[in-house]
């Protein structure tokens, strides 16, 4: 028997795309997809309509998506992150249905239960074998972890595996397999190595970044949690990544071994782990080159699936055993609430991914953000969206202090008796005022244009037009 | 207390928004160098209203102002930022005692023109010429609103026509001639910042050879420096302990009217009751936030 198929057109043909149906695609390709844009132009050119997307996370390079929507192809998105490009479209009211929104540990479960039913998922693969055997760890277009395509390859009713580069079977090292693959097609680039992973990521010198990371490492030092068995996420942003290397001199200098490092991986976590800082590295993604490289080589860099990461009906998941998650938020409240599904005009440029995850499982979820952004406090009264409820969140760090949740008494005890400037988060949201003023509530808004689920199915908040 | 003193543009409004949480005991709203003419009036603007509608209270303020020359830059820049009295103003290119006086003279005025109590807002000349520094003395006791000197040794390594190197053996000299002038003056005096703001070890280093020179404190171009010389500027924990030890040695002594006392086989004398005295100000002041 064989799989291979020669092109796109034809595999859709053969999987028996119609009218109405939903697809599926990862986003480990990140910025530099090709795939999603390619099978959506042989969709088009079929004349097939009224698609309905499930895509782990949409990036700017799927912006031609919006006129796929106009032409009526496109009739449903759901997705964990949007980009802010087609976000902008999407709250203005672009697409009639409302985008769903899920987290990154919500989409899996919701696949397996039957909820979010795939009828195709395109598997981007950076190397296949002719029987779909897949990696993500191989080829030019090398993007490390598959973590979330793991649920598409195990619930879509057909799969297809893309790929630009085929070798001969088996595939030894593969991450999916071929039980759960029904055709490969090749392409000539699924994708540019550019967008990706970045060739490295860097540290902020932001000496305001610098800062609020110097607290967060300090925050854990005194949290009580850092102690040999620790495990640590953190996201890829500047400040973040400060925290971890700020974070690896203490744990070196203390000489505290963790049991795990989890994300979103990073160079700066392989780092720890080869200094000895973790026992291993648990990874639904790369975001870099090194880390891609690390996967590849280190068999205590194990790459895991989505739902093994955050889903919320697995019997157990790896947030679940987390100690502390650093994160970001566009909007945080003074419940703290936070939003970072959208910007503070309410246009949608972001998605919980593993944010309400990771926050739920932590022991201490952090929120890393500056006081004021471009003439705006970060701190609100009401966030315009919420994804990550309050009562899973800890504690906000800014640059002019430390807000810890008024139900955690003891940490924000243990916080003040190590000297650091912990502040009611009332006087926080006054002191950015004070520098700010008062910014005009938005004025009302238009109809829904998303539904935002929260990783246990039930609606959380919803996000409305913000122009006509 | 002055360890670290930052300079921040006075054109960039972010980091004015966040100079007083850098870690600096005083920061230099420069309007001098980093501005260039045609933004002269914007950041004297910005500036301004930085003090005036910021908390700046947890951080000692500096002025760096244009130099005395026909332009008058100099004095717009005293007439917007006077009457907001930050701590210090730091006239650049100083040649001579005149020229402080001609400061100090037009910050009277604009003192009396504002209600402010003549001399509340005092004065830190910056060196960076081959004619001040061999006026320095006379620069640090040319008027009662000196409180110390600065030394800035791009300018004056290009004055001197010799290369400004990081190990700066070029401006040894200068740095010793400075620090003699100031403390025969009993003022403070300040280092040129090291300017390589990626070389952290680079500035540990220089920073330490400014401490053993005499100076008080040393400037940063970047935040990213300001933590390396408060480290290096700060007593260690060994000296505040002896320095508590001294004290409780001289009030024990003085109890049992003993004159001459040691500690740990060491003669306590006057040199060394002072330099504990140091020590534990500057302990309080490390406690109380950094601004004396």
């Amino acid at each position: 028997m064989s799989k291979l198929v020669k092109s796109l057109e034809e595999v859709i043909q053969l999987a028996g795309l119609r009218d109405g149906m939903t697809i599926s695609f990862h986003h480990h390709l990140r910025n530099g997809d090709f795939v999603l844009n390619a099978v959506l132009e042989a969709v088009a050119r079929k004349g097939i309509r009224d698609i309905n997307i499930n895509a782990s996370s949409l990036f700017d390079a799927h912006a031609p998506l919006v006129e796929h929507i106009k032409n009526g192809v496109v009739t449903g998105l759901e997705c964990s992150y949007m980009g802010g490009r087609l976000g902008r479209a999407i709250s203005q009211g672009v697409l009639e249905k409302p985008v769903v929104f899920r987290s990154h540990g919500g989409r899996p479960a919701a696949i397996e239960s039957g909820e979010a039913h795939i009828d195709i998922a395109f598997i981007a693969a950076p190397t296949a074998d002719p029987m779909g055997n897949c990696s993500g760890k191989y080829g030019p277009s090398a993007c490390g972890s598959l973590g979330y395509a793991f649920a598409d390859a195990a619930h879509a009713d057909k799969v297809v595996v893309v790929t630009d580069n085929l070798v001969s079977y088996p595939l030894a090292d593969f991450s999916i397999s071929e039980t759960q693959v029904d055709y490969v097609v090749t392409m000539d680039k699924i994708g540019d190595p550019a967008g990706i992973v970045s060739g490295t990521t860097r540290i902020t010198r932001d000496p305001v970044g610098l800062i609020m990371a110097d607290y967060a490492a300090r925050i854990i030092r005194h949290s009580g949690l850092l102690k040999d068995g620790f495990s640590f996420q953190t996201g890829a942003g500047g400040a973040s990544l400060a925290a971890a290397k700020y974070l690896k001199d203490i744990m070196l200098e203390e000489k505290v071994t963790g049991s795990f490092g989890m994300g979103g991986i990073t160079g700066y976590l392989v780092d720890m782990l080869n200094a000895g800082c973790f026992e291993a590295l648990m990874d639904v993604q790369c975001f870099d080159l090194d880390a891609v490289e690390s996967i590849r080589a280190n068999p205590r860099h194990r790459e895991v699936t989505a739902a093994h990461y955050a889903s919320p009906t697995a019997k157990s998941a790896i947030v679940n055993s987390l100690d502390v998650v650093i994160l970001g938020a566009t909007q945080i409240d003074t419940d703290f609430n936070v939003n970072v599904h959208t910007d503070s005009t309410g246009n949608i440029m972001g998605g919980s991914g593993g944010h309400s995850d990771t926050a739920a499982g932590a022991k201490l979820s952090m929120i890393i953000a500056p006081l004021v952004r471009a003439r705006l406090s970060v701190l609100v009264d009401r966030v315009l969206c919420i994804t990550t409820p309050g009562k899973t969140v800890d504690v906000l760090v800014t640059q002019r202090g430390i807000a810890v949740n008024p139900t955690r008494a003891e940490l924000r005890n243990r916080l003040k008796d190590a000297g650091l400037p912990v502040v009611d988060i009332h006087d926080l949201q006054r002191l950015a005022n004070g520098i700010t003023g008062i910014p005009a509530p938005l004025s009302a808004q238009g109809r829904v244009v998303a539904d935002v689920f929260y990783r246990d199915g039930s609606r959380i908040d919803q996000i409305r037009q913000t122009s006509r | 207390m002055r360890r670290s003193l930052l300079f921040l543009p006075g054109n960039n409004p972010n980091m004015l928004a966040n100079g007083d949480i850098l870690g600096a005991d005083a920061v230099i709203l420069d309007l001098e160098d980093a501005v260039s003419p045609d933004e002269k009036d914007a950041a004297r603007i910005l500036v301004r209203n930085t003090l005036r509608y910021l908390d700046y209270s947890r951080v000692e303020v500096v002025i760096r102002i244009n130099p005395v020359d026909e332009n008058e830059f100099w004095k717009r820049d005293l007439d917007e930022v006077i009457p907001l009295k930050p701590s210090l103003i730091m006239p650049t290119k100083v040649r001579d005692a005149a020229y402080v006086q001609a400061v100090s003279a037009y910050m009277d005025e604009v003192e009396e023109r504002h209600g402010i109590p003549r001399g509340t807002v005092r004065l830190v000349p910056l060196i960076e010429t081959a004619i001040g520094l061999e006026n320095a003395y006379a620069i640090a006791t040319a008027d009662s609103r000196v409180t110390s000197l600065f030394l800035g040794a791009e300018d004056l390594t290009a004055d001197l026509r010799c290369a400004r190197t990081k190990e700066g053996s070029e401006i040894f000299s200068a740095r010793s001639r400075m620090v003699s002038a100031a403390r025969a003056a009993g003022i403070d005096v300040y280092d040129t910042p090291f300017t390589d703001v990626n070389d952290d070890e680079g500035l540990t280093r220089d920073a330490r050879l400014a401490k053993s020179l005499g100076f008080s404190g040393k400037a940063a171009i970047s935040p990213r420096h300001v933590g390396g010389i408060n480290w290096v500027f700060s007593p260690t924990r060994q000296e505040i302990d002896y320095a508590y030890e001294v004290l409780a040695a001289i009030e024990e002594a003085k109890a049992q009217g003993k004159g001459a006392i040691s500690l740990y086989g060491k003669m306590i004398d006057a040199p060394i009751v002072a330099r504990a005295r140091q020590v534990l100000d500057m302990e309080k002041a490390m406690q109380g936030g950094g601004v004396k």
